[in-house]
């Protein structure tokens, strides 16, 4: 992909992750062309901090992105729907029992 | 707005298949669509369409209030107007982001409005010929932006929405400037309260032509609708825009240019007069009183821009293999 977009002139395309503040987790926050990865983290900055929204930056092109397939949801996600019983609320506890 | 004329062509009712309708029921139930989801190529190419000539007007609307960075009155308003511009390339980038995820390139997006096949909002084709305009311009052109936009973060396509939140944000500051320019103005000299006056003369016909042809002339946007690009009609946001300023003028003891204005108590908003729509229409076609000054301000940085992209990417081609041979 890259090699295609060098031939081709262009900038690949990179995706911006944010840490909004100390504590927290790394964001997504958008994307970005940049032609490596310095100038990534620079358009990173003007783009996406310019209002204290940020405390920390990552930059990873996004062809290196793996991503799940849509068509894949239900046989990923749903066992995770069909165990109730995972919750907590699951299970009923007693009247006055504390503590649990 | 800024995506004017952008409408949905109307399917006919047995031309849906199967998976056409489970979309629709989708975002009936209110589910938000992500790039990688199925969706009907007339949604992804009106979407497209729209993305990216919210990005265009974007980009092409930083050049008018460019225009005066030099000739700022004070060293405050300069930089103030600088971080607003900036944020204009910012939404542009965005919106070019949101667009893309669409499948279409930033270089084909780019193409289309370069290549004068793409539109931009009509609002940017009139000149900044004053100080004032500035003023005008945040106030009016920002605070119309504002209203289109906000509907937009609930729109059914993920990273439009999620474009739109960060821009709203934004606006607010740029909306507030432009007041706040008005104010100082309408507060100072007789001929800079005369200035204000004549900028809000110019600029609101054209801002109230931001919101596209009358409902009546835009019959393609119940398909919008129903894909939820699009939340209000044109003349909704335009209600809505007249009954929210011409209050706002009223503090600025500023007089709105239109004789038809009046209370109407009875609807709890104003009436107000037609603009003139054949301007708009030349103005969408090409014919405005800055369109080929302003295309031709972004073909020439696009060209003179071209040496620094294409040395970015030899010197990266050239670390790369550095790196490589270590």
């Amino acid at each position: 992909m890259s090699e295609a977009n060098a031939a081709a002139g262009r900038w690949p395309l990179w995706e911006v992750f944010v840490r909004s503040g100390s504590g927290l987790a790394h964001k997504h926050v958008g994307s970005l062309h940049a032609a490596d990865a310095a100038m990534a983290l620079q358009h990173a900055r003007d783009v996406y901090t310019r209002r204290n929204e940020g405390t920390s930056i990552w930059v990873v092109e996004s062809r290196n992105v793996v991503a799940s397939e849509p068509a894949d949801r239900e046989m990923l996600f749903e066992p995770a729907e069909s165990k109730t019983f995972r919750q907590p609320t699951y299970f009923t506890v007693p009247e006055g029992v504390k503590h649990l | 707005m800024y995506t004017q004329m952008v409408d949905a062509p109307e399917p006919g009712e047995g031309a849906r298949d199967e998976r056409e309708r489970a979309f629709e029921e989708k975002l009936e139930r209110g589910v938000t669509i992500e790039s990688t989801d199925w969706m009907p190529d007339a949604y992804r190419k009106t979407l497209t369409r729209q993305i990216s000539q919210h990005a265009h007007s974007e980009i092409v609307g930083m050049l008018p209030e460019g225009n005066w960075i030099t000739r700022a009155p004070s060293l405050e308003r300069k930089a103030i107007l600088l971080a607003k511009v900036q944020d204009e390339a910012g939404h542009g980038l965005y919106l070019y982001s949101a667009a893309e995820t669409l499948g279409t390139s930033r270089d084909d997006l780019v193409d289309a409005l370069l290549s004068g096949r793409a539109k931009y909002s009509s609002i940017f084709n009139y000149p900044t010929l004053t100080w004032a305009d500035v003023g005008a311009i945040g106030w009016l052109v920002d605070g119309a932006a504002i209203i289109n936009q906000i509907p937009l973060t609930r729109c059914s396509y993920g990273p439009y929405a999620r474009a739109m939140v960060r821009i709203c944000k934004e606006e607010s500051f740029h909306q507030r400037q432009g007041f706040d320019v008005m104010k100082t103005l309408c507060e100072g000299t007789p001929q800079q309260r005369a200035m204000a006056q004549d900028a809000l003369d110019r600029w609101w016909w054209p801002s109230i032509m931001m919101f596209g042809p009358p409902d009546a002339a835009s019959p393609n946007s119940a398909t919008s609708m129903r894909w939820k690009i699009k939340l209000f009609s044109n003349d909704a946001l335009r209600q809505k825009f007249v009954d929210q300023t011409v209050p706002q003028a009223d503090a600025l003891g500023l007089r709105v240019p239109d004789p038809a204005l009046r209370w109407n108590a009875e609807r709890g908003s104003y009436d107000f007069g037609e603009p003139d729509w054949n301007e708009f229409y030349e103005v969408v076609r090409g014919n405005g009183p800055c369109n080929r000054e302003r295309l031709g301000a972004r073909v020439r940085a696009h060209e003179e821009g071209a040496w620094v992209r294409e040395a970015a990417l030899a010197h990266a081609a050239k670390r790369a293999a550095k790196r490589a041979a270590a």
